[in-house]
């Protein structure tokens, strides 16, 4: 029954997803037409997300002990590809966070995506192939938490870049749309040529993809070294892990909506789960996790310095995830997955929020600029309110939900290096930890920014009417509040720890281990929290209208562009890959096919001169016959007469 | 006679006898209804071979080679020639695809005759072609084998050089040239072997029995560099972008889709099977060749800017992967070849119809005319979207199978060269995704051209008729790898059994 659950769990949306596919995309001509068609899209994407969200809970209520399930799917010469779920608490936790944000983006996208009275006659959102695709998403999201087998977990992993890049592109109004998503499918799969290399590894070396065989096989150390950080190069491309964050920034030019799905529920946590699902393996590869620690050290405080110097609204989110999903590969890198998925979820809860918030701003105020806004607090409190818990969890204000979950994560980044506990060596420990108090400030920094820039001070487009979205955007923000602002509480709650700590083995003695700490431990960040936020506040204190952000003075460009990384990658891979296609294609046809149609050329020439050779007058003709037979019989004489 | 020499006698004959109606039917648009039904007739003849016993249930060691059905008849006694035909898991699921991707051409040709000729003989041309190519699937005699491999040449020469572009009579040529260099090879190849066997039966030979080292080495050698020009293997497939370039759709389909795999099905059968001992021995040099076909082929599509030879260069990449495949020689990377074999046929085939479609309404296949293609026909920019997708290996569909574990085979050989070979591989696997997002961003988003503008947005029945047994087998062995390889874990390890 539970095994039927994790089956259903994906196969859900992609049943809503594939049938969305087939209604009609663009009906030209009758308004009814399209009415129905957006109706009956609406209606699939919605059921779609709330039948995985009862799904989900029903498999969180009923999941005890792992279940798992398999059945051959293929066996290519020896190796076992198999079709079965892996079902844990961890996994029934992600898969209600994933649904829960799936169905909130879905509900929301129906406002969002509307013809508005002042927007082109032309316009035409195409709502039907959106609605499908984000169904598909989540299919594919969910699929990757289920998946009891590495190919299984590919094909979701893939599927969501596919979708990913669909999505993005979706909104044709905007030009650097498809480079966009372009980027963000092209940049993960460019990681996915590790993670395709490292599940080869382990399949081949366990003589079987089933994730259980991989974990239960004793794989040699350097094999394992190896494929963990083949698969980091995955996990960093999905995840937006240093040096292959590049694609999370751009494809802010996907709707908001999706951008909240992306940031929130599917893609970047897919990188930190698979991890977690295969943390034995890099439990007993430290080389891998000191690796990881040092990416997500430096993704961490390269997202949050970049986040500072935004003007977009969404892009300060953007970098804000790159940041947070640092702390959450650094939680990884010092040996606590359970640290890790607690902050992916409350992250997920307040990162929905934020992202749905911003997306209220946008439609009321038609810019993502915050240079253009200010002053929104009265005319759209509901918004300004979820907006605070929002960015209060972010920065981490207690009693919110990130206080806790980030908490967690430097206590136990703190434990590994002062009393190097985790299995990296010590010093992956230090950076994190204080990577992860920096991030703190960082944080608090750019949080109250964008509080300040945004809701409070004056107005800077006068002649504007903000105000709170409709019902179908308001709601889902407000639901989401609630456990931005409360999940980290359920930290204290002995059956969510417990699945989070034991996922295999929910039967361990309680007390031994904490996800959340209460002690001296947590007046450091929360102290840091405050200088962050002070500096902020009083440099707009100073001068209201002004930006903070011109503090940064000549780095302001610097952090603003990501440290112009876009351009180092430009300049080492697309630049060269795209000269070296060129010489390719040239010596290609130049120089092989050459080479054969020379040679043809060559045959024809020699033909012609031989053809010239044999073009004789008669006496010459007649002459070169009777030197001929000539030869011949004084050949027959010689030969024929020897004997 | 019991019903499975029935179908392997009505598998060739329906199409052959076909083409003579076909040729002899009074109106045009009759002729190719015809055609079509014979095609349609051939299909379920060829479906039909799975049916009956395919038991593996030998006593003793298994022979190499152990057919579902067989047909053994004299052909010419004097010179000791068979007429032997057989099928198994190995070639049913090319015979196949060979009779539906004719069922689809020659419906597509009831709906539309490209310029140049008429449709009755065109249609009796592909039931022509069809015969020889299914005669080279299911031909157990090495010189049957050589007769059905060059049936195909010449009516193909003449498709493509009586219904092709503008510059068709020149890469008709060149087509048909080339592949008679590799087709004389093949016939000092199979002379070799004959002569040294003193038999000419496959599943005799399979094995290497009865042949020296030596021997084997040539004959390995002779008979790869012809199956390579078939395939074709870097560097010897200069003919293919010109030939697929100017070739009209269904020719492009026919030769992409299945003419392609008698190269790299005669590599397994006939080359591997026959002479092991040289297939052990050039499998480095095969694996580097087919790796830089991957490399190569992906690199000139990221530069390539006309929409059919961009797919025409894709084949180079794709026929790569499975070469390299077949060059690990390990159960695992055989049966990733035949299944990339079996994808690669349904994904190029769509996207060569999808390619003709847009060139058709267009009237343009360069890359920089085209733009904006899902403002004004939605549908026919996601079919190309489907079709890229799937080319580029998106697992769930039915690319992924042959590349990812043709690089899992290699990884699985171990050592230096093949773990190089494996990198190698997955980064052309990066640059295929590269090349293919580089061509829907081009030809899909952004605004539309002037010749995209005109596009109407609907697609015709006989269209969507020709592409969606594609899109969906490209969907089914995608989700049920086993419908291609169901059947051919048997003969791949008998297979792998007489390499060791």
């Amino acid at each position: 029954m539970t095994g039927l659950l994790g089956v259903a769990l994906p196969a859900v949306p992609l049943v809503a997803g594939l049938v969305g596919l087939l209604l009609p995309p663009s009906p030209k001509g009758t308004s009814t037409g399209e009415d129905r068609a957006r109706r009956a899209a609406i209606g699939l994407g919605v059921v779609g997300a709330a039948g995985a969200l009862v799904v989900a809970l029903a498999l969180l209520a009923r999941v005890g002990d792992p279940v798992e399930t398999s059945t051959t799917w293929i066996d290519l010469g020896g190796l076992r590809v198999t079709l079965g779920v892996r079902l844990d608490g961890v996994a029934a936790l992600v898969a209600v966070a994933v649904a829960a944000v799936a169905l909130a983006v879905q509900v929301y996208s129906t406002a969002y995506l509307r013809r508005g009275p002042h927007d082109d006659v032309e316009m035409d959102h195409r709502y039907p192939p959106y609605a499908a695709q984000i169904s598909l998403f989540t299919a594919a999201m969910l699929l990757v938490v289920v998946a009891g087998d590495l190919i299984l977990l590919l094909v979701g992993w893939e599927v969501m870049g596919l979708c990913s890049y669909l999505l993005i592109a979706h909104d044709r109004r905007l030009p650097e749309a498809p480079a966009a998503a372009m980027k963000a499918f092209l940049v993960t799969r460019v990681g996915d040529v590790g993670f395709l290399l490292g599940i080869a590894l382990l399949g081949v070396s366990a003589g079987s993809f089933r994730i259980a065989d991989v974990l239960a096989h004793d794989h040699t150390t350097g094999l394992l070294t190896t494929a963990c950080l083949l698969l980091l190069a995955g996990v960093a491309g999905k995840s937006a892990q240093f040096p292959l964050h590049t694609w999370l920034p751009d494809a802010m030019a996907g709707p908001t909506p999706i951008s909240a799905l992306i940031h929130a529920a599917t893609m970047v946590a897919a990188g930190v789960y698979a991890v977690t699902r295969l943390f034995p393996l890099f439990e007993a590869a430290p080389a891998a996790l000191a690796v990881l620690g040092v990416l997500g050290s430096t993704t961490l405080l390269l997202g949050a310095l970049a986040a500072t110097a935004q003007d977009d609204l969404k892009r300060v989110l953007a970098w804000s995830t790159v940041s947070q999903l640092g702390y959450m590969t650094g939680a990884l890198a010092v040996g606590a997955p359970a640290a890790a998925l607690f902050h992916l979820l409350t992250h997920a809860a307040f990162k929905a929020l934020l992202f749905l918030a911003a997306g209220a701003v946008i439609h009321a105020v038609g810019t993502t600029l915050m240079s253009r806004m200010g002053g929104l607090r009265r005319d759209m409190p509901v918004t300004f309110w979820c907006t605070v818990v929002g960015l209060g969890a972010l920065a981490g204000v207690p009693p919110l939900s990130g206080f806790w979950s980030k908490d967690a994560v430097l206590a136990v980044a703190q434990a590994a290096a002062l009393d190097g506990t985790g299995p990296a060596p010590a010093w992956v420990g230090w950076l994190v930890w204080l990577a992860g108090l920096l991030g703190v400030v960082l944080t608090a920094w750019y949080a109250t920014r964008l509080l300040l820039r945004a809701f409070l001070g004056e107005r800077r487009l006068p002649l504007l009417h903000p105000h709170d979205p409709p019902a179908a955007m308001r709601w889902p923000v407000l639901l989401l509040a609630v456990p931005a602002a409360l999940l980290g509480l359920a930290g204290f709650v002995r059956p969510f720890a417990d699945r989070l700590l034991f996922p295999v083995v929910p039967a361990l003695p309680p007390g031994e281990a904490l996800l959340v700490h209460v002690g001296p431990e947590l007046l450091l960040p929360a102290v840091l929290l405050l200088v962050g936020a002070a500096l902020a506040w009083a440099g707009w204190r100073r001068e209201p209208a002004a930006d903070p952000a011109d503090a940064l003075g000549p780095l302001r460009p610097v952090f603003a562009g990501g440290f112009r990384l876009d351009d180092v990658q430009h300049a080492l891979v697309v630049r060269p890959a795209t000269a070296l296609a060129r010489t390719v294609r040239t010596g290609d046809e130049a120089g092989v096919d050459g080479l054969v149609e020379g040679s043809g050329r060559a045959v024809r020439g020699l033909g012609g001169a031989l053809a010239t050779l044999h073009r004789a007058a008669l006496p010459r003709a007649a002459g070169a016959v009777l030197a001929g037979a000539l030869l011949i019989g004084l050949a027959a004489v010689l030969i024929g007469g020897s004997p | 006679m019991s019903l499975g020499e029935f179908l392997l006698v009505a598998v060739l004959a329906t199409p052959a006898v076909g083409a003579v109606l076909v040729a002899v039917t009074p109106r045009d648009r009759a002729a190719r209804l015809v055609g079509t039904a014979v095609a349609g007739l051939t299909l379920v003849a060829a479906v039909l071979l799975v049916s009956g016993d395919r038991g593996w249930s030998a006593f003793g060691p298994a022979p190499a080679v152990l057919p579902w059905h067989r047909l053994d008849l004299p052909w010419v006694p004097g010179l000791d020639l068979r007429f032997h035909l057989g099928v198994d898991g190995l070639s049913w699921p090319l015979v196949v695809l060979t009779a539906l991707l004719t069922v689809l051409c020659c419906g597509y040709t009831v709906w539309r005759v490209p310029a140049g000729g008429t449709g009755r003989a065109l249609v009796a041309l592909l039931l022509v072609v069809e015969v020889g190519i299914l005669g080279t699937f299911l031909a157990l005699d090495l010189v049957l084998f050589f007769v059905f491999f060059e049936v195909v040449l010449l009516p193909m020469y003449a498709i493509i050089a009586g219904w092709g572009g503008e510059d068709r009579r020149r890469a008709a040529r060149k087509f048909a040239l080339y592949t008679l260099l590799g087709s004389v090879l093949l016939l000092v190849g199979v002379y070799v072997v004959v002569a040294e066997a003193g038999t000419a039966d496959v599943a005799a030979l399979t094995g290497g029995t009865g042949l020296s080292r030596g021997t084997q080495l040539a004959a390995f050698t002779l008979l790869a560099f012809a199956f390579a020009v078939k395939s074709p293997l870097w560097p010897l497939h200069s003919w293919l972008p010109d030939a697929h370039t100017q070739a009209p759709t269904v020719g492009s389909v026919i030769l992409a889709g299945v003419l392609l795999k008698m190269g790299t099905y005669g590599l397994v059968r006939m080359a591997v099977g026959v002479a092991p001992e040289g297939a052990r021995w050039a499998a480095p040099a095969l694996g580097v060749l087919a790796v830089a076909a991957i490399i190569v082929g992906s690199l000139v599509c990221l530069a390539q800017d006309d929409l059919k030879r961009l797919i025409a260069y894709s084949s180079v990449g794709h026929m790569g992967f499975v070469l390299l495949g077949v060059a690990t020689l390990t159960a695992t990377g055989i049966q990733a070849a035949l299944i990339g074999n079996i994808a690669h046929g349904v994904i190029t085939g769509l996207l060569f119809f999808l390619a003709g479609a847009i060139k058709d309404r267009t009237g343009t296949g360069a890359l920089a005319e085209l733009s904006g293609l899902r403002e004004t026909a939605p549908r026919l920019a996601g079919l190309l979207g489907f079709a890229a997708v799937a080319s580029l290996g998106l697992p769930g569909l039915a690319g992924f199978w042959g590349e990812a574990f043709a690089v899992v085979a290699a990884v699985g050989r171990g050592g230096g060269l093949w773990t190089t070979l494996a990198v190698l591989a997955a980064i052309g696997g990066a640059l295929t995704a590269a090349y293919f997002l580089r061509l829907l961003r081009q030809v899909t988003h952004g605004r539309p051209t002037p010749a995209v503008a005109r596009v109407a947005p609907g697609l015709a029945g006989a269209e969507l008729a020709a592409w969606t047994p594609l899109m969906l087998l490209a969907l089914a062995v995608g989700l049920v790898p086993a419908l291609v390889l169901g059947f051919a874990a048997g003969p791949v390890d008998a297979l792998v059994g007489v390499l060791r």
